[in-house]
């Protein structure tokens, strides 16, 4: 067995590969609810990350030739992100159980050396009581960062804090 | 997704660890929380999949509008496998790099050396059947860097990968054999084992050389691997 290769920062100058029309994932004309994330990405010092690419998978709807089911955002001067996608339904967990309605966020930018993960959930959501990801992290405050706030008819909003007061879950991936 | 797998943990020391503090800019962009523990699920297992008909390769970096970039012209190729072995075939590779200079074609960079008209510096391709990639490009030049007095960034080109799910994604970098600067590169130094580490390290390929045109290169890279054991039964169809 050889492990796998190492990661390395995607440093300053990423946007080089970069697609704003990544960050839309009903490009192609899928059909579905409507959702819209958007957030801002900041440092431990609460200064906003700006150079940073954020990455959006979801398992649910599946991704079909009209739905890629993953998106790209460069954040912006203020650290903002924001991607338009379709509205996440259940999917199946380990064992029997089922989790919550959810989005799979990676953080990548320069200072970081290996992705971080995280995913946003959805308030009011009534499988969030029982979602065997969200049932471990004990702390209400601290659970309440990987769960997104409704903001308009279908918008979402979800800050990402890296460190400090406030700061994100990330996920063993 | 009764029997979908999951991906094996990192081996020790084989990844960087995010507090790195001779690298400057982890300081304030690094958790202090432990990562939460949880076993991958579908969410994790499965990714993305990208078509060349949505996302043309571009496998020659090495001229624009058909003008050669300066510089020295290289070849670079490999085979992307798991860590069993197996090839992860028809995955798509993502490369950006500074030009010959050490300039990227980016206006955050604003380091004091050319940029080339006839060279961008972002290249995709996608792994065959076996495995294996291949890309025309010139040797990227290195550039200072503000971490410390007098940093500066060995010659590397940036590399991303996804694989077969979102647990398999890889953003990385290549280095080159023989650069002086690496063993003083805190992003380099970043892997805690020096064996991982040296495998960031492209070897030079002399089969890969094309005689009187590119230096060849071959630079192999490792996804992660399936988890020893299945998935448990994953329960209820839901498969919204
Ligand atoms: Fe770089």
């Amino acid at each position: 067995m050889t492990p796998a290769t190492a990661a390395q920062t995607i440093g300053p100058y990423w946007h080089l590969i970069d697609d704003p029309a990544l960050a839309d994932l009903t490009r192609f004309g899928a059909a579905g609810t409507r959702l819209v994330l958007a957030g801002r990405l900041l440092d431990g010092d609460g200064a906003p990350v700006a150079d940073a690419c954020v990455e959006l998978w979801q398992a649910s709807p599946a991704a079909d030739e009209r739905f890629p089911g993953y998106g790209r955002c460069a954040t912006g001067a203020d650290g903002g992100f924001r991607f338009v996608t379709l509205k996440p339904g259940p999917v199946p967990g380990r064992g029997n159980t089922l989790q919550a309605p959810h989005l799979a966020l990676n953080i990548l930018a320069r200072g970081i050396l290996t992705r971080l993960y995280t995913r946003a959930y959805f308030a009011g959501e009534a499988l969030n009581a029982t979602d065997p990801l969200l049932a471990l992290v004990e702390d209400p405050a601290r659970r309440a960062s990987l769960v997104a706030s409704p903001d308009g008819p279908d918008g979402w909003r979800l800050d990402i804090r890296l460190q400090g007061p406030g700061e994100s879950v990330f996920i063993e991936i | 997704m009764t029997g979908t797998l999951g991906f094996r943990a990192a081996a020790p020391g084989s990844q960087p660890d995010n507090d790195s503090p001779d690298y400057g800019s982890t300081r304030l962009r690094h958790p202090t929380q432990p990562l939460l523990r949880f076993a991958h699920t579908i969410t994790e297992a499965t990714g993305p999949r990208f078509s060349p008909a949505q996302f043309p390769p571009l496998a020659d970096m090495s001229t624009v509008d058909g003008k050669a970039a300066l510089g020295e012209r290289i070849i670079v190729h490999g085979r992307v496998t798991d860590e069993d072995g197996r090839p992860v075939p028809q995955t798509m590779i993502e490369l950006w790099q500074a030009n010959a200079a050490g300039r990227y074609h980016h206006p955050g960079d604003q380091h004091d050396a050319p940029l080339d008209p006839h060279f961008r510096g972002a290249g995709r391709v996608f792994t065959d059947a076996e495995g294996w990639y291949r890309f025309v490009s010139i040797k990227p030049g290195a550039y200072p860097w503000r971490n410390h007095p007098n940093a500066w960034r060995p010659n590397h080109i940036h590399y991303s990968l996804f694989g077969a799910g979102f647990a398999t994604r890889l953003i990385t970098q290549m280095y080159f054999p023989g650069d002086p600067l690496l063993p003083l590169d805190p992003v380099y130094n970043a892997v805690p084992d020096p064996a991982h580490r040296q495998r960031l390290v492209a070897m030079f390929d002399l089969a890969a050389t094309q005689p009187d045109w590119a230096l060849g290169y071959r630079f192999d890279i490792v996804l992660r691997g399936p988890a020893a054991t299945p998935m448990e039964n994953a329960g209820p169809e839901h498969e919204a």
